[in-house]
């Protein structure tokens, strides 16, 4: 079932939320609050690109919330000057589907970490996601457990030595857009910490979308997990890595030749069915898998999503699915709506129903 | 409380009148006791009888056919006169097979009446059962008054006009037994045909057909001479008003209901099945149309989680369960103790631990309600004394929760969940107001314009309750430790210790009404009988018994578990002895020593069934004898 074939207006994800002329700037989003991560922290970046960010949606920043878990990266709210709440560990996409159910004149944003995320909220997460809740979940991922010092976490590579895995961690980590993808949520995108004009571009997109988004922001931690993503960040090496999506375009990369073309291309694979990269003087520009992020199908932004492997030899960023799809929340409220329409409570009415014996 | 019995003639028939009778219909659980039993529920309620209600079911929706566990059984006790327990042994043992027979009969008084579906009394049937004999041949039920019917057969050919297959019709020999029990207490009938004709709209074939066999089950008593007599049981004599039946979770939906009308706030009901309290859940979802959302969310952390999101918005947020839920839930209200937000845990308590008798009945959350969060965690618990109180509870849990900005535990149990009696219908206007004020203001005590969340009532000692699209109120509440008034992040030792202190301070606060003593004496009674939740009826059936004896006996009832009455201490150190009957190991007595210093005496029981008022009767004899 669709919105269209509820006769439901396809509503925008701030379509509810009210707006303001007042010109905004970054620092009205600031709270009083004394920022307390560490000094060179990831979670500054990406702080200071929502802060520069929000004024450009125009919204009234009271209809504003942010609600996250617990760990560094869910501090995030205290920072902000909106409403806010820092909850529990994992929780925070349920807390917000309450709050989103019944407002849909807010802007609800759910910070999260790659624990508080994929481990201990990783029910809440594909629910919110399958559900379709107009909530924006922003994963902010460093691969590592900061705030509780340095244990591995569920997107940790295999193998990765901490204080709890000296000898190496054991499980399989997740690929958080592959998780989101296989949840079937309606929007998923991913952006590095350092890309600001990448991630606003993904912020953004996930704001204006109607239901659940899942943003992955890769985080640097520089004290238990400093340059995870470095080679994403040297400019040769991000060239050779970075797989950026653009909608309606061919899924190209890599360094420019003397004749301006890039070096790889996506292309199908006929062995797996999946996608693969290849040179393009090899294959041809025509092989090359074109992006459609509002394919209802998912399966190729699935497949795009398993280029990025957990060595990070390939990383695909930007929007991998934005669909229209109906909302929960909004459903939701449609049918106590309709309820409240058609037959008004009567509490009297409710409470005698239909047997009743009187006594004299 | 004697049982005066008077024969007498009416018409052809002899009818004997009875001031009280209770009923069981025992079968296997896919023969529809609990419809039987709640439709002559119904009968006796629009007859005028006060009436209470036990169910007893397995856990299984359709365990080992023709087996003991089961064995699905309903019992009723209905009288001319208030009664408050569903009673203890049935006069009457409605016995569809033999595993019925076997799992009820020893709850049999002698020269009870047993009527039996002979039917099902076969051989590979009683062997199941561990029947050596035919207890209907051997002898072994001599000392009762048992009825031998051969209800499916007779019910076939009932329906054998109908065109209707023969499983099909045998299946409706519940309504033969209905009709057949109808019969001989005079029942009315009219409302039964009306309910089977609602019940089966959409297949109007097995409406009639039901109909036709309860209507062979009242005419099999009328002309066989089987039944040499019928009963009758005169309409009770209740306060005036209207009344209508109901259960403990269906009351408990209605105060849901009501507290969205009264407090004009949207409320969202977040949740997860569990035995006993999906109901409540069923029930709510169907009243959308009071501006109530039902969420059924993933699991209790993510129920609990979207009300408390929805009470951060500034709506009422409720979330029901039983034991393990609440287990799951405990973080969150722990966060929601931190946040000094409104909302309602609903827990139907069911035997435990871990996942225990889903089915049956017990009170032993009270600790876990009471203690069961990490840190200095206290909340409001109330717990309603019958089905009908859960409607009053609600609304008092609501009150507490909105006024004083504080999560709040309603504890229900199994027996009141599915029990049911007569409610006298509240009148819509005579309940109270329970809307509140949010924050539309900036309160800084100095001149800074700005907004503080800890700023509390000096009254209440809540804090101003200022929801997301409120502009200049902006703040950010969580579960770390808040600096007193400013609600910053705070660390500081002395705030800290302050904070715990005004928790406290603010749930003990909380205005509750006073015990009251019910002593018809006039205060000679020595020894105080105290009880919460659904011990109520057993306890008061059994003071009636004993002060019928020529026994003073004091009894009172905890409706509010915290904060405890402010009387409580005075009351307790008046009695020589204070005597606690509990469905657990003796909690509710163990905070009473902790808190009171008063020897309280426990007397337990952990079953999952409810106190029978002659045991009560018995304990409390034994102790009256010990003080004299
Ligand atoms: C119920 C519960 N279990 C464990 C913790 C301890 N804890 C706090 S944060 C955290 C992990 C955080 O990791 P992540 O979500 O990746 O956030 P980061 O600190 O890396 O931003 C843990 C295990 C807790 N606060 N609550
Ligand atoms: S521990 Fe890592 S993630 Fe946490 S604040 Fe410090 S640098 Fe940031
Ligand atoms: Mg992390």
């Amino acid at each position: 079932m669709t919105a269209t074939d509820l006769g439901l207006p396809q509503l925008g994800g701030l379509d509810l939320v009210p707006s303001t002329e007042e010109p905004q700037k970054a620092k009205d989003y600031k709270s009083d609050q004394e920022v307390r991560w560490c000094p060179g922290c990831g979670d500054y970046i990406v702080l200071n690109t929502m802060q520069s960010f929000l004024p450009t949606l125009g919204l009234k920043p009271e209809n504003i919330v942010f609600i996250s878990g617990i760990g560094c990266s869910s501090r995030f709210p205290y920072y902000m000057n909106t409403y806010g709440m820092h909850s529990i560990h994992g929780r925070a996409p349920a807390i917000a589907t309450g709050l989103a159910v019944g407002r849909p004149d807010l802007s609800v944003w759910v910070v999260t970490g790659d624990g508080d995320a994929l481990s201990i909220g990783g029910n809440h997460l594909v629910h919110a996601l399958r559900r379709n809740v107009n909530i924006k979940i922003l994963l902010f991922n460093n691969r590592i457990y900061g705030l509780t010092k340095g244990q591995y976490s569920p997107t940790s590579e295999t193998g990765k030595v901490t204080k709890s895995t000296p000898m190496g961690s054991l499980d399989t980590p997740f690929n958080p857009v592959s998780l989101a993808l296989g949840a079937e949520a309606s929007f998923v995108g991913r952006a590095l910490d350092s890309d600001k004009k990448g991630l606003t571009e993904v912020l953004t997109a996930a704001a204006n979308h109607r239901g659940s988004a899942l943003v992955e922001i890769y985080q640097n931690c520089p004290i238990f997990n400093d340059g995870a993503f470095d080679m994403l960040k040297d400019r040769d090496e991000a060239e050779r890595r970075i797989i950026p999506l653009r909608e309606g375009e061919p899924v190209i990369f890599g360094p420019e030749s003397s004749d301006g073309e890039l070096e790889y291309g996506v292309v199908r694979d006929p062995e797996t069915g999946g996608l693969t990269v290849r040179k393009l003087a090899e294959v041809g520009v025509e092989q090359v898998v074109t992006h459609n992020p509002a394919a209802a199908d998912p399966a190729q932004a699935f497949a795009l999503s398993r280029l990025t492997g957990s060595d990070l030899a390939h990383t695909v960023t930007g929007i991998f699915r934005n669909v229209q799809a109906p909302s929960y929340d909004d459903l939701a409220r449609e049918q106590v709506q309709t309820a409240m329409t058609k037959h008004p409570g009567d509490l009297q009415q409710l409470l005698r129903g239909n047997d009743t014996w009187t006594v004299s | 409380m004697s049982l005066s019995e008077v024969d007498e003639k009416v018409g052809d028939s002899s009818s004997t009148k009875l001031n009280r009778v209770v009923i069981r219909f025992a079968g296997d659980s896919g023969d529809g006791m609990q419809l039987t039993g709640d439709r002559f529920t119904s009968e006796a309620a629009s007859f005028g009888n006060d009436l209470a209600t036990l169910p007893n079911f397995p856990a299984e929706i359709r365990a080992p056919q023709g087996t003991l566990p089961g064995v699905s059984s309903f019992q009723l006790h209905f009288a001319d006169y208030d009664i408050l327990t569903p009673g203890d042994r049935p006069d009457v043992l409605v016995a569809m097979n033999p595993a019925a027979l076997k799992a009820n009969l020893a709850d049999v008084p002698k020269s009870g009446i047993i009527i039996v579906n002979t039917d099902e009394f076969n051989k590979r049937n009683l062997t199941k059962v561990g029947y050596a004999a035919n207890p209907l041949e051997d002898g072994s039920l001599e000392n009762f008054q048992v009825y031998e019917v051969a209800m499916g057969t007779i019910t076939q050919g009932a329906l054998a006009e109908t065109g209707l297959g023969k499983k099909d019709a045998e299946r409706c020999k519940n309504m033969f037994a209905l009709g057949l029990l109808s019969w001989m207490y005079h029942r009315p009938t009219e409302s039964t045909e009306q309910f089977l004709r609602d019940k089966f709209a959409k297949k109007p074939d097995i409406a009639e057909a039901n109909i036709l066999a309860f209507r062979a089950g009242w005419n099999y008593g009328e002309t066989t001479e089987a039944f040499a007599v019928t009963y009758e049981v005169a309409p009770a004599k209740l306060a005036p008003g209207t009344y209508r039946q109901i259960t403990g979770n269906t009351a408990l939906a209605y105060g849901v209901v009501a507290s969205a009308e009264l407090s004009k706030l949207p409320v969202l009901l977040g949740t997860y099945p569990i035995t006993p309290a999906s109901d409540i859940l069923h029930e709510l979802s169907k009243h959308k149309n009071f501006n109530v959302t039902t969420f059924q969310a993933e699991d209790e952390i993510a129920g609990i989680g979207a009300a408390l999101g929805h009470a951060f918005g500034g709506g009422l947020g409720m979330t029901t369960t039983s034991g393990p839920g609440v287990a799951l839930k405990s973080e969150t209200i722990g966060l929601a103790v931190m946040t000094e937000l409104p909302l309602v845990v609903i827990d139907v308590q069911r035997g435990g631990p871990s996942t225990g008798l889903p089915t049956k009945t017990e009170q032993a959350d009270l600790l876990q309600a009471m203690f069961g969060r990490n840190g200095e965690s206290p909340v409001p618990i109330v717990a309603p004394a019958t089905p009908s109180d859960c409607f009053d509870a609600a609304l008092e849990a609501t009150r507490i929760a909105l006024h004083y900005r504080t999560p709040v535990i309603l504890l229900s149990d199994g027996s009141i969940a599915n029990g049911s009696e007569p409610w006298l219908i509240p009148d819509v206007e005579k309940l109270p107001d329970l809307s509140v004020q949010y924050a539309n203001e900036p309160n800084a005590p100095d001149d800074s314009g700005e907004f503080w969340p800890y700023l509390r009532d000096p009254e209440t000692l809540a804090r101003p309750w200022a929801v997301p699209g409120t502009p200049g109120l902006q703040h950010r509440i969580g579960g770390l430790e808040k600096q007193e008034g400013k609600g910053s992040i705070s660390y500081d030792p002395d705030n800290h210790d302050a904070m715990v202190r005004i928790r406290q301070s603010k749930v003990d606060g909380i205005e509750v009404p006073d015990l009251t003593v019910d002593d018809p004496s006039g205060g000679e009674a020595k020894m105080l009988v105290l009880g919460w939740g659904s011990t109520y009826g057993p306890i008061g059936a059994a003071a009636r018994r004993v002060r019928a004896k020529g026994m003073p006996v004091a009894s009172a009832h905890l409706r509010n578990l915290n904060p405890f009455p402010a009387n409580l201490g005075d009351v307790l150190r008046r009695y020589e002895r204070v005597l606690v009957p509990e469905m657990n190991g003796g909690q509710l007595a163990l905070l009473l020593r902790g808190k009171y210093l008063v020897d309280v005496r426990s007397y337990t029981k952990v079953a999952g069934l409810p106190f029978k008022a002659e045991e009560l009767e018995q304990v409390f004899t034994d102790h009256i004898g010990e003080i004299a």
